[in-house]
């Protein structure tokens, strides 16, 4: 009987009946996430329900040494819920409660499994809603966001996951359930878990905070003819001091596949289309407006659409949302890249995107959130042709290079998974990555949450050298405080 | 701190003393004016580089000296007094703006630059770090190991939000940077969040990169004032039980008037408090900024009720931290009478709190802090952005009584899903004080501990739980 069937035989005791998959056909349905070109198929699946049955099933993987890695909706873009065929994969789809409403503290508390959107249908009504804004948020899991520290098209303004989780309930690694919270004097172990990929813990329980919904909301559809003149507009509305919801950018490749996907109706002959929303007070998006319309004209919008409705704004958002998915209607293949550059960068880290695709013969669509200089080049292949995948695979980490020789990122919102984990090394020294792994070693000595991933070599940590055992000498004597 | 003497030999000392003349790195024997929170150290060292940080914490590695990072030294009576202090490591050469892209709005800062020589360089190109930090000649490592913030907190946050990369030296002297220099940044841990808030024992933060916000091209102030709680009695005196009920009455008008202003659509971006003694009358001043702030303070004027106002002017005590009150005629007099007549350098000798809450239980905390100040007879003063959560609280009494304040406080506040942390003391009310009350996850903070600092060298004894 092997480590894992001994196991997974414990593992009915721990949970409901029903919580155990073991079927070969049902545990392929887990394979992959949403970068489906990275597959293994789970030794075995539990459904827990509850934070009690989560830290059960993580204290037997502890006691038998076997990897898990949590799961949420599985719409995640590296690979970080990718499952262990030696190991379990924890998925949190049955936690699906919303435990706490409490709009006079602007807070709620929700189990993992609540998907993005359903906190704030939760309390749209009252004039609130939850900020961070993925574009799978009809599907994606708050547990996932905030493994990711997820952000979204209006996170330029209002920040990511980790500036709107107030509280965790967290099973640790060794099966403890511990609370994490803003409130506690002591370390940001909230802010250093959200992030973690699944690496420090499973949340069980998440305090998110509530926004005050925007008395106005103003998006505009800007035309270019070129990606140049839209890239100025941007540092323009910037440099004005305007701070939009967001402000994005998509080039005619991407265009061309958002009218084959969705019809979206974009002005014809647009070399670039600028999304620009503006959310807050009337007044003040009023004036924003005009200045940011302005801008536009005179960087060389040659047509300018303003939402009059909810109806027109989701019109103008729709091609953009649709972006990655309306891909498949041009190139049998793609690969998703979610490199970030500073602004300033823009222009010239596009000018290197556009000589890559003459130097490796193939198309890149670039869809972008430009404010905040998140690109998502999307690297067209056909995956028949021979040699073709190898040329867009070399041709994305190029752009990863690019981003990095400009003072960027590897990833900005997808996170590292175990699609970008190799290209660490790219951003991070050794010692940079040995500090990051102190924090790993201090949560999950032993490395079983979510292994190979984020990192692209584990590190052994080993028993901590010269530490004390027991209270401080001084403290034992009497003569020092330690509270 | 008698106990804590060094028991090491002279030799000992002295062979360190030379590793750390001979490490290239400009050191001082320590003075009077070193001492930390009543610990004096031996010597300061004073790097200019990361380079220089880390020759320091390798010597002090190699010969078992503790270290603790300082900045502009105007904190350095924050938390507890170190379990031991041999190195004061001085971060004042470590002074300049590495880099501010301003297309960005990113700026990357050392960690011994003053919060008011940062805003000077951002301002002349028309932007700032908006974090309102409430005590002036503030560094930026000082700034990013307290977490302290301002005003502004309820809409920009506090340091997490705003810090996007960071460069640390570690007890081995280790150099890693986490982040960079773009906001939107998901790889590799958040080693920022970490060392914010950290208070020096994890390692020296040698540079910090924040998110920036362009200056507001307007800023205006809708402000209402509030009765104090006892109108009615001979002279005004304070009784405990005549004062409750009237003090429930006020905290529940603050708190009215705090969550309207939170909620508005006109979007305050800061919503505080100011109640100067908590048996005297309170202010609520909100801060509107950006464009139409006149029209959209207005609106907010008119939430506060008929008698609000709006300024173009801040309020004098806005992104202060709160002074304690005069001592009040039953209560505390006899222990400061003697002080009086002096004005005691800005915070020393003073007990200051930081008070948390949820903003749906703000007037419970309010009406806390009023009846714990009559209870113990020690008037205290009430300052903060409520609706955010966080007010602080400012009280002046002798050890005995400063520790009841401060039990009775945390056992009311905790009952309610708050908290309180003692931020400072004075030296003679330090025994005996609960400085951090109820922490959630103690256990894996000293595994961290651990694994940063394996020999308890930095800032040793300062924080939670004795790390």
């Amino acid at each position: 009987m092997s480590t894992l069937e001994r196991l997974t035989a414990r593992l009915g005791a721990a949970l409901p009946p029903e919580a155990v998959i073991t079927d070969p056909v049902r545990l392929r349905t887990y394979e992959c996430d949403g970068l489906t070109y990275h597959r293994a198929t789970p030794g075995v699946v539990v459904l827990p329900e509850t934070a009690e049955q989560v830290a059960a099933v993580v204290r037997l993987c502890a006691e038998f040494g076997v990897p898990f890695v949590a799961r949420g909706s599985g719409t995640g873009l590296s690979g970080g819920a990718l499952p262990r065929t030696d190991g379990v994969l924890i998925v949190t789809s049955r936690m699906r409660r919303i435990l706490e409403i409490d709009i006079a503290g602007r807070r709620a508390v929700v189990e993992p499994g609540v998907t993005n959107l359903a906190i704030t249908e939760a309390v749209r009504d009252q004039g609130y809603y939850y900020a961070p804004d993925p574009s799978s948020q009809q599907i994606c899991s708050i547990g996932g966001n905030v493994a990711e520290n997820s952000g979204g098209a209006h996170c330029l303004k209002y920040g990511f996951t980790v500036n709107h989780v107030l509280a965790l309930q967290v099973v640790t690694p060794d099966g403890e359930i511990v609370e994490l919270s803003e409130q506690d004097a002591g370390y940001d172990l909230l802010g250093a878990f959200i992030g973690s990929e699944g690496t420090l813990g499973i949340a069980t329980a998440i305090t998110v905070r509530l926004s005050r919904a925007p008395e106005a909301v103003t998006t505009l559809l800007a035309a270019f003819t070129d990606i140049e003149s839209g890239g100025q507009a941007v540092s323009a509305v910037i440099a004005a001091g305007v701070l939009p919801a967001a402000i994005e950018m998509m080039d005619a490749l991407a265009i061309e596949a958002a009218e084959a996907a969705v019809h979206c109706g974009y002005p014809p002959g647009a070399g670039a289309v600028l999304v620009v929303e503006l959310d807050g007070p009337r007044a003040e998006v009023e004036r924003q407006f005009t200045a940011v319309e302005r801008i536009c004209r005179d960087t060389g919008a040659f047509e300018v659409r303003v939402a009059a409705s909810a109806e027109e704004r989701a019109a103008i958002w729709k091609g953009r949302k649709s972006a990655f998915a309306a891909v498949g209607r041009i190139s049998p293949a793609y690969i998703v890249q979610d490199g970030v550059v500073p602004r300033t960068a823009l222009p010239e880290v596009l000018a290197g995107i556009d000589r890559l695709q003459d130097e490796y013969g193939i198309r890149v669509a670039n869809v972008f959130h430009a404010g905040d200089g998140n690109l998502h080049p999307l690297v067209l292949f056909d995956d028949s042709v021979p040699g073709e995948g190898e040329r867009a695979e070399a041709a994305s980490g190029r752009i990863l290079d690019l981003c990095i020789e400009h003072g960027g990122s590897i990833t900005g919102e997808h996170g590292v998974g175990v699609d970008k984990a190799r290209y660490m090394p790219r951003m991070f020294t050794p010692d940079d990555l040995d500090t990051m792994q102190l924090v790993r070693c201090a949560f999950d000595p032993e490395g079983l949450s979510n292994p190979g991933k984020v990192f692209p070599t584990p590190r052994l940590c080993g028993e901590v050298p010269g530490v004390r055992k027991g209270v401080h000498p001084l403290v034992e004597a009497g003569l020092a405080e330690q509270f | 701190m008698d106990g804590a003497r060094d028991p090491r030999s002279d030799e000992t000392t002295e062979q360190a003393g030379k590793a750390l003349a001979a490490s290239g790195v400009a050191v001082r024997a320590a003075g009077a004016d070193d001492v930390v929170a009543g610990v004096p150290p031996r010597w300061v060292a004073l790097p200019e580089t990361a380079e220089e940080i880390a020759a320091v914490l390798r010597v002090s590695e190699e010969h078992d000296l503790a270290v603790v990072p300082v900045g502009g030294g105007t904190k350095l009576h924050w938390g507890a007094p170190p379990s031991r202090c041999d190195v004061l490591l001085d971060t004042c050469c470590l002074n300049e703006v590495v880099e501010h892209e301003a297309g960005d709005l990113v700026v990357r800062a050392q960690a011994g630059l003053t919060v008011e020589a940062l805003a000077e360089a951002l301002a002349a190109k028309g932007q700032e770090l908006a974090l309102d930090v409430p005590v002036p000649g503030t560094t930026i490592g000082g700034l990013v190991a307290t977490a302290i913030a301002g005003p502004r907190r309820f809409r920009y946050g506090t340091v997490r939000d705003l810090l996007i990369g960071i460069t640390v030296v570690l007890a081995d002297g280790t150099i890693a940077h986490a982040g960079g220099k773009v906001v939107k940044n998901v790889a590799g841990y958040d080693l920022g969040k970490l060392f914010t808030g950290s208070y020096g024992t994890l390692g020296v933060v040698a540079d910090a990169t924040f998110r920036l916000h362009p200056l507001p091209p307007s800023r205006t102030w809708a402000a209402a004032s509030f009765a104090r709680p006892v109108r009615s009695g001979p002279g005004g005196d304070a009784s405990e039980e005549a004062s409750a009920p009237e003090a429930v009455r006020l905290a529940g008008e603050l708190h009215a008037a705090l969550a309207a202003a939170a909620g508005s659509q006109a979007e305050p971006v800061a919503v505080e408090l100011d109640w100067p003694d908590v048996t005297g009358p309170a202010t609520v001043a909100v801060l509107v900024e950006g464009a139409a702030s006149a029209e959209r303070a207005d609106a907010v004027r008119a939430l506060l009720g008929p008698e609000a106002r709006t300024v173009g002017e801040r309020p004098g005590w806005w992104g202060r931290l709160p002074s304690a009150p005069p001592p009040s005629r039953d209560g505390a007099r006899a222990e400061t009478d003697a002080g009086r007549d002096e004005e005691p350098p800005a915070g020393r000798g003073e007990t200051l709190l930081e008070l948390r809450a949820s903003p749906s239980r703000v007037a419970g905390a309010l009406a806390a802090v009023h009846v714990t100040a009559l209870e113990t007879g020690t008037p205290a003063a009430v300052r903060g952005s409520a609706p955010a959560g966080v007010v602080h609280v400012a009280l002046r009494a002798d050890a005995g009584r400063t520790a009841r304040f401060a039990d009775a406080l945390r056992a009311r506040v905790e009952a309610a899903d708050g908290r309180l942390v003692v931020l400072s003391a004075p030296p003679e009310a330090a025994d005996g004080l609960d400085r951090w009350g109820r922490v959630g996850a103690l256990a894996l903070m000293r595994r961290v501990k651990e694994r940063f600092d394996p020999g308890g060298r930095m800032s040793p004894g300062r924080f939670v739980g004795g790390i």
